[in-house]
């Protein structure tokens, strides 16, 4: 309440107020911003364009005299290869399923938290548990405690009811790594949702209800359009996350069984494969992808942002 | 507010029934959890056994083979690296983000604002893209294996996050008291410890909870950067990535454990975590 008060005042320009004193008056106010500019572009700008340069070097590190200037034959190599196209394809497969899915479930444990019961706020910590376990220990979670065919819990279950005994990350590698990271990401989903949902005006649903609407209706016409920022937000945000994903890609399946994605292969083609020049250009597309998703994440922040500002 | 009630009382039959949908489906979410709690207190043999043994006998064998009494490397290092790491990158968070958020907030800097979109910005710029020159400088100066490294990089990866969360706190303190307490003759320092700090501290302290979490639960350039010496606690526990489940008991002690610290926080700061993981843009 007192956020939306106050924000008038604070978004009212001070400089009004202030003497023109010139030049060294402009500086005094952008002076407390400098430190955390520098340091920022010297930590994440710099080693970018450096990767940006190495992507254009034929070099291995094994045999670091052999480097030499190819061009654009690195990324051509990248474009071309299967292996990195596949781990392309993964990548946008296992971020889209894990958001989407993750996005919907959110929104329906949102819509049951959002109403009145007893032990809400008990339930509430239950699900936001899994999004505070430690991204590496819910992969060994999922993996050892949950996934393994002999005394995993998964088929301990399955054995009560008589079920089969799959080997589940061997028959299918990319949904076991999907379904741990659904697992972690939904309860992020539904805490943004959350807090869309108690931020829509009681007023108006009332005003709705009082002429007949039905549940679906004010759904429909109330709810889900006052949610589609907060959707869009947790959509993009969760994309940004989950399209960097290496913890559980490498903890489950190292990387196996097809489950690559950019970030490992990046990772391994230095780590492992020492090839400099080809995992710059691969990081360099993930960063091109990431743009993408950023240009909209971008967008849907700044809207939401103006839209803070204008309602003050 | 009052008038809500009169429209819950008919619908209040379904109203359980969904209430207890939300109940068993918060159950099934915390179910690996719990499992992975009730599992580490058992012996390695009870914990390996199908179908589960729900009623075996408790134990804390599990916790004493991974505090390494029971042979095997001890993860205090590791451990005591983790609080490092994400302790001192957390410090110097706050240090450069306090001044620049409340130059882009309490005092609007002019046409300044697309700092705050910079700052975004390279927080969707991926890890992988400027690892290998870093891991090149770490390896050509001498600071592979050096936890001062990983300080300074997780301090540029929570900056951006820090930035924004801070700008939307300080961005709640009123204008009109900074300026009533300036009119009183006080100054910057006065106005930051006795004005802003006040209001803004509990944003603060979520800020600060949110780069330890992120500091504490990050692999890639751990994994990477470190190596004996530097070994940070998620990088012990891909150790037992390949240990076919022989110590699953050791490994649900070493998982909690580890996570022990961020389960606290997070849950302390629920509802901050939200704000500050949508980069401020929810309230």
């Amino acid at each position: 309440m007192t956020a939306t008060t106050t924000a008038p005042l604070a978004t009212t320009p001070v400089r009004a107020a202030r003497p023109p004193s010139g030049r060294l008056r402009a500086w005094a106010t952008r002076a407390p911003l400098l430190p955390a500019l520098i340091f920022m572009i010297a930590v994440t700008q710099l080693p970018f364009v450096a990767t940006l340069v190495i992507s254009f070097f034929d070099w291995n590190s094994l045999y670091p005299k052999a480097r030499h200037f190819t061009g654009l034959s690195n990324y051509s190599d990248v474009l071309t290869d299967p292996d990195l196209r596949h781990s392309v394809w993964t990548t946008i497969l296992l971020t889209a399923a894990v958001v989407l899915v993750s996005l919907l479930l959110g929104l329906a444990l949102a819509l049951l938290l959002d109403r009145r019961f007893r032990g809400r706020g008990v339930v509430r910590t239950l699900l936001i548990a899994p999004f505070l376990v430690v991204p590496v220990a819910a992969a060994l979670l999922w993996k050892h405690v949950l996934y393994n065919p002999e005394y995993g819990l998964l088929n301990g279950l399955l054995h009560y009811v008589g079920g089969p005994q799959p080997d589940w990350i061997s028959n299918t590698p990319l949904l076991a790594v999907e379904a741990s990271l659904v697992w972690q990401w939904t309860p992020f989903m539904m805490l943004i949702l959350l807090a869309g949902l108690q931020s829509r005006d009681q007023q108006q649903i009332e005003a709705a209800r009082v002429d007949g609407a039905s549940d679906w209706q004010v759904f429909r016409h109330l709810t889900l359009p006052h949610l589609r920022r907060y959707l869009e937000l947790g959509a993009l945000l969760g994309s940004i996350y989950i399209v960097q994903n290496f913890d559980a890609v490498f903890t489950i399946t190292s990387g196996g069984l097809g489950t690559a994605n950019l970030p490992y292969t990046v990772y391994q083609s230095f780590y492992q494969a020492h090839e400099n020049g080809l995992a710059s250009a691969a990081g360099v597309l993930v960063v091109f992808g990431s743009i993408i998703i950023a240009t909209f994440a971008l967008r849907v922040v700044s809207s939401l942002f103006r839209e803070e500002v204008s309602r003050a | 507010m009052s008038t809500t009630t009169i429209r819950v009382r008919p619908r209040r039959t379904r109203g359980t029934g969904l209430g207890l949908l939300a109940w068993v489906l918060g159950v099934l979410f915390f179910l690996p959890i719990a499992w992975m709690a009730l599992t580490s207190f058992h012996s390695e043999a009870d914990a390996a056994t199908n179908p589960p043994s729900f009623g075996a006998a408790l134990t804390l064998d599990g916790y004493r083979d991974f505090f390494g009494t029971g042979g095997g490397a001890s993860p205090w290092p590791a451990l005591a690296n983790s609080l490092v790491a994400s302790v001192a990158s957390t410090l110097f968070v706050l240090l450069l983000a306090l001044p620049a958020a409340y130059a882009l907030s309490v005092r609007p800097v002019k046409k300044w604002t697309d700092v705050l979109f910079f700052f975004l910005s390279t927080k969707m710029l991926p890890v992988v893209a400027g690892l290998l020159p870093i891991y090149l400088f770490a390896k050509n100066t001498g600071t592979l294996d050096n936890i001062w490294l990983l300080v300074i990089l997780y301090t540029s990866m929570n900056l951006p996050i820090a930035v924004w969360m801070m700008q939307s706190f300080l961005a709640e303190v009123p204008v009109a008291v900074i300026e009533a307490a300036q009119i009183d003759g006080a100054r910057l320092p006065t106005i930051l410890a006795r004005v802003v700090a006040p209001i803004a501290l509990p944003g603060i302290a979520a800020t600060a909870l949110i780069c330890f979490i992120f500091s504490w639960n990050e692999l890639l350039f751990a994994r990477v950067l470190t190596g004996v010496v530097a070994e940070t606690a998620p990088v012990f526990l891909t150790g037992f990535i390949t240990s076919q489940g022989l110590f699953l008991a050791k490994v649900c002690a070493a998982s909690l454990v580890i996570s022990l610290p961020v389960l606290a926080a997070g849950f302390a700061a629920q509802d901050k975590l939200v704000q500050g993981l949508s980069l401020g843009a929810v309230k």
